[in-house]
């Protein structure tokens, strides 16, 4: 690990300007991620700012009857709330089908959303990988990519991204709200949170630089049946070949985003309309340019059947 | 018996040994670097099972590490280093973690338990003593994260929080066994003492729900 400074940020907007400042700054939270990424020298921040201290783990009812969450909410107690276990089941259940406990009792909401992708190829550090080192090429294309993207990819990068949380957050429509490095606030979309990778597969985020996540917002509950169905290749503390995040309703409208397919969680809401008439008539939008090779081309029939599973399973 | 103890202590004061040996091995190297890459220190002041400490670290340095290498605390152990194998696994303001992904720095007035201060030899924590009854266990290097996890395993389904496996989100989760395999898979043991790791766990929460098994 390359040595670094530590630092206690005091609030959001001073931990934002600090960072903004040093573009060799990281924040951590959590660390689970960052801690693996910096022992293998995949990042080598020069100074840590710790922003624990942030005060931003609550949990809070919004005006408009939703849920503010904040940054620093552990996916634990995010999953474990009973506002969220009642309203946004599909939330809970994507947390808990992600990590371990040990690692769900440090993960924080902000850091699930930011967390690297667990390509191969970006993790072995003798391979060239764009994200790693812009132009430096792609490893992972012509390579073993059975885990890799089958949807929004590019000749640069075929990563997938690895949240659970996020594929369900994106099926809510949730909001994340920042702060920059002046004090001003912006609240992101999630569709427009996560970037695909197209020529720079090493911008991940709409981020600018020192921003900092505050919180996630929830719309008001719209009800229905939430399921979130993980393919894995063992039944506990793997990442997803595919996941299907589903809220269905009593007449058979819902909505669909998945995960394990591409850079970031996958939603075409036009094909959503064809909810009613079941996977396949779905599949046709949601799966439209999908881009596959021998070892993935597996994920659209799996995407498609867990998809008809979930509609199934809300219907019964 | 006393050949038994001496015999525990040389191996102990042996472990130790090595420990203060690698990191003088180390200091030369620290001390040529460059300086831009000279180590940053950093104090941190945390209770480790029960007992207030003080340390001055390279701010570098994993809450495991700090553990092992600063406090001779060995009875937690590196597996993987990169959080996949829970071997690391301790408890800080009673919550489970794996040491090695968290900074020493980043826990200023935490409450560390590790194995050391679940148990001794002469008074076995409950989950010891099934781990031992049940075999859970072939080479043991897995077993103090194995039994730290497990003791908050239990805290968690007391307090009602869910898994990836209870089958209603509104219930209260219930202690069976998909439910211990579920929260315990975190925690990879290689000799696959798993069933009776179980066993262990299950009898010391004074059996599991009826019905399980699903």
């Amino acid at each position: 690990m390359k040595t670094f400074t530590y630092e206690r940020a005091r609030t959001p907007a001073e931990a934002a300007a600090a960072a903004a400042q040093d573009p060799t700054a990281r924040f951590i939270a959590g660390g689970t991620n960052l801690l693996d990424l910096m022992k293998l020298e995949i990042e080598t921040p020069r100074r840590l700012i710790d922003v624990n201290g942030l005060q931003l783990d609550r949990i809070e009812p919004t005006q408009d009857g939703g849920l503010r969450i904040g940054a620093l909410v552990r996916n634990t107690d995010l999953a474990a709330d009973k506002r969220v276990r009642k309203d946004y089941a599909v939330l809970s259940r994507a947390l808990l089908a992600g990590a371990s406990g040990q690692l769900r009792n440090k993960a924080t909401t902000a850091g699930n959303l930011l967390q690297r992708t667990r390509c191969p190829y970006f993790y072995d550090t003798n391979m060239p990988c764009n994200k790693r080192k812009p132009g430096a090429g792609c490893s992972a294309i012509g390579g073993f990519t059975r885990p890799h993207a089958v949807l929004g990819a590019s000749e640069a990068c075929i990563a997938t991204h690895p949240s659970d949380m996020a594929v369900a957050m994106r099926v809510l429509d949730a909001k994340v709200e920042t702060v920059h490095p002046d004090g001003a606030t912006r609240s992101i979309p999630i569709a427009e949170f996560h970037r695909l990778p197209g020529n720079t597969p090493h911008v991940e985020t709409a981020l600018s630089p020192g921003e900092l996540i505050t919180a996630v917002t929830l719309p008001k509950p719209f009800g229905g049946r939430h399921a979130y169905h993980k393919v894995r290749d063992r039944a506990s503390y793997a990442f997803a070949l595919v996941s299907v995040a589903t809220v269905i309703q009593k007449d058979g409208s819902g909505r669909v985003a998945l995960g394990g397919v591409a850079h970031k969680p996958w939603r075409v809401e036009a094909a959503e309309s064809a909810m009613p008439r079941g996977a396949r008539a779905v599949a046709e939008g949601l799966l439209a340019g999908a881009k596959t090779t021998d070892h993935n081309a597996f994920k659209l029939t799996l995407a498609e059947r867990t998809l008809g599973a979930a509609i199934t399973q809300a219907r019964s | 018996m006393a050949d038994q103890e001496d015999l525990s202590l040389s191996r102990r004061d042996l472990m130790a040994a090595g420990a203060a040996s690698a990191a003088i091995a180390g200091a030369p190297a620290a001390a040529q670097a460059a300086p831009a890459d000279a180590p940053s220190l950093a104090q941190v002041r945390f209770k480790v099972n029960g007992q207030k400490r003080a340390l001055t670290l390279d701010t570098r340095t994993t809450l495991l590490d700090a553990l092992r290498e600063h406090l001779k605390l060995t009875g937690t152990k590196k597996g993987c280093d990169h959080g996949q194998c829970g071997a690391c696994t301790v408890i800080v303001d009673g919550r489970r973690i794996n040491s090695c992904l968290t900074l020493a720095v980043m826990h200023e007035g935490d409450e560390v338990t590790t194995i050391e201060g679940l148990g001794t030899p002469d008074k076995l924590h409950p989950l010891q003593a099934a781990f031992v009854k049940h075999d859970g266990y072939q080479c043991g290097y897995c077993t103090p994260g194995q039994i730290c996890s497990a003791k908050a395993v239990l805290d968690e389904i007391k307090a009602g929080v869910p898994s990836h496996v209870t089958a209603d989100l509104t219930d209260d989760p219930r202690l069976t066994e998909t439910e211990l395999r579920e929260r315990m898979s975190g925690n990879i043991c290689r000799c696959g003492a798993y069933s009776n790791i179980v066993e262990a766990i299950a009898d010391v929460a004074g059996g599991l729900a009826k019905g399980d098994r699903a």
